[in-house]
């Protein structure tokens, strides 16, 4: 076997490797939007094999969150305390039922969350932001609330406002946290049939609280929720079955969020949001018409053009651009590569280099033919000649992309992928594959004159 | 069809016009920069708010303005789109905290234009120091990928003139960009950061390809001299660097008016940088190389 035909070899196993890996996607964007949905729910083999749009194409939220420093409790490591609530977020983000969330540590106190295709932003934020410290603490009853107010408040206790603005003296510390619960739900019903949360201890939470409220009977306990004050009953009687009941003016979106969040776990300490890059799903669609748009007539242009410039030698580069675009999605979907609009423009610039390094070749093969070789060896040469400009030239690009990659958020970054995936590629299809094609074509004929 | 026969032009004899040419647009560029305190910074790097409004019906941009003043948005910018209705709205500084003002802009115009009327297709808040982080970042990724390329080309081309000359006409092209971006009072937002990277890679695979040329011919053409060599060199490549940087100005220019809103900018950036760059590969960074190993030559001569 000579070096030709493992060339061929390696471009026909390439072009099927390309079908194979295409296909899913194809597939995948064949499927009405209801049945994407479906399939990423239910966590489909296709997903994974399949090109992702990025959030500017799909629609969706970034968010990047700070977790306060200062606040994490003492005894924990910051590392510690931001794996914690890491987990803590993936869990209120599966039960908010989001596809392929991406949940990541950025920096030594921040995290990235990207929400592909969320609609309801404001509760997704809300659901999010809350540390979701649940506490249970006693209210002073000794009288010395009137003196708090003045602005002596005592040792080991603080003064809050309660659901009706009222000023409450609460202990500092809290008897229960939750921590101690196992399960939280939302029910409807009570005085007012409005939506209130039945929250369920744990095995020691119930042994906790059955003594909590056995000691302090006639006594209030304050629910307080992120430092505000949810309600604060009186104690009746000992609770030992770990149930009780959380009420407050919740709407039935506000208690089903609440829900998640205690069933979750609170953070371990309070986030803020640093970030918040929302594009909404029509904003998506119109960017990746407008995007393909130009792609097309951009592409369409430079084909023709090539044509005209080049003859049939052009044809056969515009023949390499398509096996570039194929080959370039194939890879992409190999690597389940998220598309960006940058992306598309990336996509856009590795074409233009493929185009480039043709052009390169054939205006050396021209300069071949000026100088009267033959078309064999003008052809011949003209590879050769080219090879190191095209090889330094790209590789050059490729050191540039790499940073783009390194420094890059979303974005940026499936700009850099698109832009080394099809510098790679480019570099295959314009001195492999177009050379082939001029051997082939110019295999055992007399030609007298190349069209170039 | 062939639209370049052989062109001699001579460059290197022309060289300090084209210096000077160079100088005037990165003079204008930078005088602007200063008159107006630095680059226009976008919300990425400043911290702010962006809020993108689609409006289902022809709305005049005073009447927004007016509405955004109203509301207590007074340092608000508009950046309007009129054939599509399309506003995009940067707030960098306000009363308001920052994760509400997306919000409060919403609520305005519902109660301006209704609800329906409209739609919010992207907002953005980013905090001050994220900015900050993100402006840092830009300049490491610019710094680090200038010493990445010296370092291949010096070693591919076994000469630091080529390296250094090369990044010069790289730094040519983004101070040229910027200052035009300047003096259009158009803002530098991350991807215009993405888009001024991409130029770097792209007007450095321009200007290798003359270098590739340049070695070449000094391994053919022992006999002549280095501006001759060099000259030479840009006249065999201009046919390839004219035809390259048209087809990617085409593309460039679809990408600009059919693009859509988000990628307006970043096309525009291109587009100027690649035009710039075809100018600095071929009229900055050889002559450069010439006028660096020239000196280097008289001054080992003068030792000697």
């Amino acid at each position: 076997m000579n070096a030709k035909q493992i060339k061929w070899i390696l471009v026909l196993v390439i072009m099927a490797l390309s079908v194979w890996y295409l296909y899913p996607t194809v597939k995948w964007y064949r499927y009405t939007p209801e049945q994407r949905e479906e399939k990423e729910r239910t966590q489909d083999k296709i997903v994974n094999k399949v090109i992702n749009l990025g959030l500017d194409l799909k629609g969706g939220m970034h968010l990047v969150l700070e977790v306060d420093k200062t606040k994490i409790p003492k005894g924990t490591t910051l590392n510690d305390a931001m794996d914690r609530a890491i987990e803590i977020l993936r869990n209120r983000i599966d039960q908010f039922g989001v596809a392929e969330p991406l949940i990541q540590k950025q920096g030594d106190n921040l995290i990235l969350v990207q929400l592909p295709g969320v609609k309801d932003t404001q509760r997704a934020i809300d659901l999010i932001g809350k540390t979701a410290l649940l506490e249970f603490r006693l209210v002073d009853d000794s009288g010395k609330l009137n003196e708090a107010i003045e602005g002596k408040v005592p040792e080991g206790y603080e003064l809050l406002k309660d659901q009706h603005d009222d000023h409450i003296l609460l202990k500092k510390e809290a008897s229960l946290t939750g921590a101690a619960l196992s399960n939280a739900k939302v029910k409807i019903g009570g005085q007012y049939n409005m939506p209130y949360i039945g929250i369920d201890f744990t095995e020691q939470g119930a042994k906790d609280f059955a003594k909590l409220t056995g000691d302090n009977i006639n006594r209030r306990l304050a629910i307080v929720l992120d430092g505000v004050v949810q309600s604060a009953p009186v104690i009746k009687s000992r609770i030992p079955d770990g149930h009780a009941i959380i009420e407050g003016n919740f709407t039935m979106e506000d208690a089903s969020g609440l829900a998640i969040v205690l069933r979750a776990g609170a953070l371990p300490a309070p986030v803020s949001i640093i970030e918040n890059r929302t594009i909404g799903p029509s904003l998506g669609q119109d960017s990746i018409k407008a995007g393909l748009k130009a792609c097309l007539i951009g592409l369409a242009f430079v084909v023709v053009f090539m044509g005209i410039y080049y003859g049939l030698s052009g044809l056969v580069a515009d023949l390499a651009v398509v096996l570039n675009l194929v080959v370039l999605m194939a890879a992409m979907s190999a690597f389940h590569a998220t598309l960006t609009l940058p992306g598309i423009a990336g996509v856009i610039l590795a074409l233009g280099m493929a185009v480039d390094a043709n052009v390169l070749i054939f205006e050396r093969i021209r300069e071949e033919l000026r100088v009267g070789k033959t078309i064999r060896v003008a052809i011949d040469t003209g590879y050769e000649k080219a090879f190191s400009a095209i090889i330094d030239s790209n590789l050059t690009t490729l050191i540039a992309a790499a940073f783009l990659f390194q420094f890059g958020t979303g974005p940026v970054k499936g700009f850099a992928v698109t832009l080394t995936l099809g510098i790679l590629v480019s570099m295959f299809t314009a001195i492999v594959f177009t050379h082939l094609v001029f051997d082939y074509a110019l295999a055992g004929k007399d030609i007298k004159k190349l069209s170039i | 069809m062939q639209l370049f026969h052989k062109t001699n032009f001579d460059f290197i004899g022309h060289r300090w016009l084209f210096f000077t040419i160079s100088a005037v647009m990165i003079l204008a560029g930078i005088a602007s920069l200063v008159v107006k305190g630095g680059p226009r910074l976008g919300v990425d790097f400043t911290g702010g708010s962006l809020v993108q409004i689609r409006f289902n019906q022809g709305t005049a941009t005073e009447e927004v303005r007016k509405t955004l003043d109203d509301n207590g948005f007074v340092n608000s910018e508009i950046q309007s789109f009129l054939d599509s209705n399309v506003f995009i709205i940067r707030i960098q500084k306000s009363e308001i905290p920052m994760t509400e003002v997306a919000n409060k802009v919403e609520q305005a115009f519902k109660s301006k234009w209704g609800e329906g009327s409209f739609t919010v297709e992207r907002t953005e808040m980013v905090g001050p120091r994220v900015g900050e982080a993100l402006s840092e970042q830009a300049l490491w990724a610019i710094i680090f990928s200038w010493i990445g390329i010296i370092v291949y080309v010096a070693f591919r081309f076994k000469s630091t003139a080529h390296g250094v000359a090369g990044v010069i006409a790289l730094m040519h092209d983004v101070t040229i960009t910027v200052g035009f971006f300047s003096l259009m009072n158009k803002e530098i937002s991350l991807t215009i950061i993405a888009a001024l990277l991409t130029l770097i890679g792209y007007s450095i695979n321009d200007t290798i390809v003359v270098y590739d040329r340049i070695r070449e011919s000094m391994r053919l053409l022992r006999n002549k001299t280095l501006g001759e060599i060099i000259n030479t060199s840009i006249n065999d490549t201009l046919s390839r660097t004219i035809i390259t940087s048209s087809t990617v100005i085409i593309v460039l220019i679809a990408l600009y008016i059919w693009g859509g809103e988000v990628i307006h900018d970043f096309s525009l950036a291109l587009l100027i940088g690649v035009i710039v760059g075809t100018y600095s590969s071929i009229a900055v960074a050889s002559p450069l190389v010439y006028e660096w190993e020239t000196r280097k030559a008289k001054k080992r001569a003068a030792v000697k």
